[in-house]
């Protein structure tokens, strides 16, 4: 494709885009304003952590892209083509062999490496938003690090039900100081984000990036009393026989028959080809 | 038994087959060409290039082509497009006062200088279906006039001579663009009104009506409504003068609206302004209210806490790709989120139920208890 430049942005935005990638390594956690372009895929759609994978791809590169832990989900499917196109660069299913992947709703559960780079698509980049709507407002909070609004939002979790009621975009503390969504990823990938790997985060439509350089430390945020805690389906996967990975449940029939499977696919199959069977893996194999 | 999903990009490529039959419809019947939607659905055309943020007409009937008359879709494949395209730099403001214009009304004056032309306009139409155009027939030619020559000023030129309108301040100062720096409020006039331009017919149309209806209301009088063509000049730093590189047609409102004053300053109307690409009026009225509703501040007025007064709210929800975007993804799968909340509602429920049952049985051994 001669049509466009590589990876598509020009390599005017592509400098502006690594200015704020920069930006967000130098100073965790922190929201980096950036002109974010319209790009040929819905706002919404991963505009953000495209744009972000454009500015970081080498043609050397190996790309995988992941949605719900999946390669083969429709919208994963799409970015990894539009990049193949764009930028001509290997991509592969295997977590191992990447160099950068861009990754919508999941951490692989694999531990990455210091070689790599984690690319989040972020729909709301802003903690805060939903405690408080306005930008003007919530910028204001981080630069004053006034999160008790956040613990106040926890803590009447806790007496309304009992328990924190958040599952995904567990909001987050990085390293000491900023207040952090890392995107709704389930939070049993919380854990995760103190990690070898670069972590970057990219929003589209509203226009920001920021970063989790190689081992920061990242805290989600909870009570003495009610300590956070990684969760998933008390399961192991009824394929490989995983009792470590985060399991998708999938409905069999009308009654009542469910089956639990790792999201994570490639985690599944490396774990498969390696021997492992699970409680229906004999009969999925056949 | 559950198959793990594959073929993914296969699904996708048959949809796009698809889709693309589906755009062509019955092949009996003849396929529209560009310049049939450019010419026969020129306003379609003019609101996709308004809110495409790029004024051609001929790629603007493309692009309705191929969104099969989605005109969000149609603006969405325009402004990508427009992304792509380089800048060679930036053009004089054009001069609306020398329009040539195809429309001019004021609703504030009888009669002024330039006259109350009409134009091409659905104002006095009865909307009668009209079954002749069911069939094909020869369209009867239009009268004609000579051409004028005169210039026709702006109505807001009359009242400023006279002081009692108020003075938009002069600036040669180059104006923000919001599609390459991040926006950020307050977002200061220039990219207010760029915002407006490129924002949404519907919403403006709904937020400047709330307007009318008394949420925040500061009643308009139409100054002026005028649609034409103006010319597009450009300095050409080699050559040290500026050309003329084109012309682009434009319908640009001002609104006369209730004034301000106090004690010390007299009164004098306020404004609004509203100017976009092509011949969009029902647009351009709404800019113009929707900008004087949000120059509350700079005018000493209340925050009355209407949803048309407030700058964050109607510049982050204006763009209609940046909404249907973020509203259409939610059609994406979000099962892992899903199981995650699935699980945590389940867990909250068992130990609402156990604390139910434990509470059940307490009142029982008290009950029994009372009746001993």
């Amino acid at each position: 494709m001669s049509d466009y430049n590589f990876a598509y942005l020009d390599e005017q935005t592509k400098r502006m885009i690594r200015r704020a990638i920069l930006k967000g390594l130098a100073v965790p956690g922190y929201q980096v304003p950036f002109a974010s372009r319209e790009m040929p895929m819905p706002y919404g759609w991963g505009t953000g952590g495209v744009q972000v994978s454009a500015a970081t791809l080498t043609p050397e590169d190996t790309f995988k892209v992941i949605d719900q832990g999946s390669d083969d989900t429709t919208n994963a499917v799409s970015i990894r083509k539009f990049f193949e196109k764009t930028a001509g660069v290997a991509v592969t299913e295997e977590t191992e062999k990447a160099s950068v992947i861009q990754t919508r709703h999941r951490i692989p559960e694999a531990p990455l490496r210091e070689d790599q780079i984690l690319v989040y698509q972020v729909p709301i980049p802003e903690p805060l938003r939903f405690l408080e709507p306005r930008e003007t407002e919530t910028r204001k909070m981080h630069s004053l690090e006034e999160y008790g609004l956040m613990h106040v939002k926890l803590y009447e979790d806790i007496s309304q039900h009992g328990a924190i009621a958040t599952a995904y975009a567990y909001p987050v503390k990085v390293a000491d100081r900023y207040v952090m969504d890392p995107s709704p990823i389930p939070k049993f990938d919380n854990p995760k984000l103190e990690m070898a790997a670069i972590q970057l985060f990219g929003a589209g439509r509203e226009q920001r990036i920021y970063a989790v350089p190689p081992y920061t430390k990242v805290v989600s945020l909870d009570f003495e009393d009610y300590p956070f805690e990684a969760t998933k389906a008390d399961h192991a996967c009824d394929l490989c026989a995983a009792e470590d990975s985060y399991l998708d449940e999938v409905i069999l029939d009308d009654a009542g028959n469910r089956m639990f499977v790792c999201s994570d696919t490639d985690y599944c199959r490396t774990r498969r080809e390696a021997g492992h069977v699970g409680r229906l893996g004999e009969e999925v194999a056949a | 038994m559950y198959v793990a999903v594959k073929g993914g990009e296969r699904a996708i490529e048959n949809a796009h087959a698809w889709l693309a039959e589906e755009r062509r419809g019955d092949t009996a019947v003849a396929e529209l060409s560009i310049a049939q939607i450019r010419e026969q659905l020129a306003l379609a055309v003019n609101r996709v290039m308004a809110e495409g943020s790029l004024y051609d007409p001929d790629l603007a009937a493309l692009a309705i082509k191929q969104a099969r008359g989605d005109l969000i879709e149609a603006i969405f494949l325009i402004r990508a497009y427009r992304t792509t395209l380089p800048r060679f730099g930036a053009t004089r403001p054009v001069a609306t006062g020398e329009m040539a214009c195809d429309r001019r009304i004021s609703a504030t004056f009888k009669d002024a200088p330039g006259g109350q032309v009409l134009g091409p306009t659905f104002d006095y139409t009865h909307r009668l279906l009209d079954f002749k155009l069911a069939a094909e027939g020869e369209v009867a030619k239009a009268p004609t006039a000579a051409p004028r020559n005169e210039p026709t000023p702006h109505i807001t030129a009359f009242l400023r001579g006279e002081d009692i309108i108020q003075r938009e301040p002069d600036s040669e100062a180059t104006p923000g663009d919001l599609t390459r720096t991040p926006m950020s409020y307050p977002a200061g006039r220039d990219i207010r009104l760029q915002s407006l331009a490129r924002g949404d017919e519907g919403f403006l149309l709904g937020l400047a009506y709330s307007t009318q209806r008394g949420y925040a209301r500061n009643h308009a009088f139409v100054g002026e409504l005028r649609i034409g063509t103006v010319a597009v000049e450009m300095e050409i730093p080699e050559l040290g003068f500026t050309i003329e590189i084109g012309e682009v047609e434009l319908t640009e409102c001002e609104t006369v609206n209730q004034f301000a004053g106090s004690k010390t300053e007299p009164p004098q109307f306020t404004r609004g302004y509203g100017l976009v690409f092509g011949q969009t009026e029902r647009k351009a009225i709404a800019m113009a209210l929707v900008d004087r509703a949000l120059r509350w501040r700079e005018l000493g007025e209340d925050d009355l806490g209407a949803a048309a007064q407030d700058e964050e709210f109607v510049l982050s929800h204006s763009d209609n790709i940046q909404a249907t975007g973020f509203l259409e993804h939610i059609k994406l799968p979000h099962y892992v989120d899903f199981q995650s909340e699935l699980e945590l509602v389940r867990k909250l429920r068992r130990e609402a139920e156990a604390n139910v049952a434990k509470q059940n049985a307490g009142n029982e051994d008290a009950g029994k208890e009372a009746s001993q």
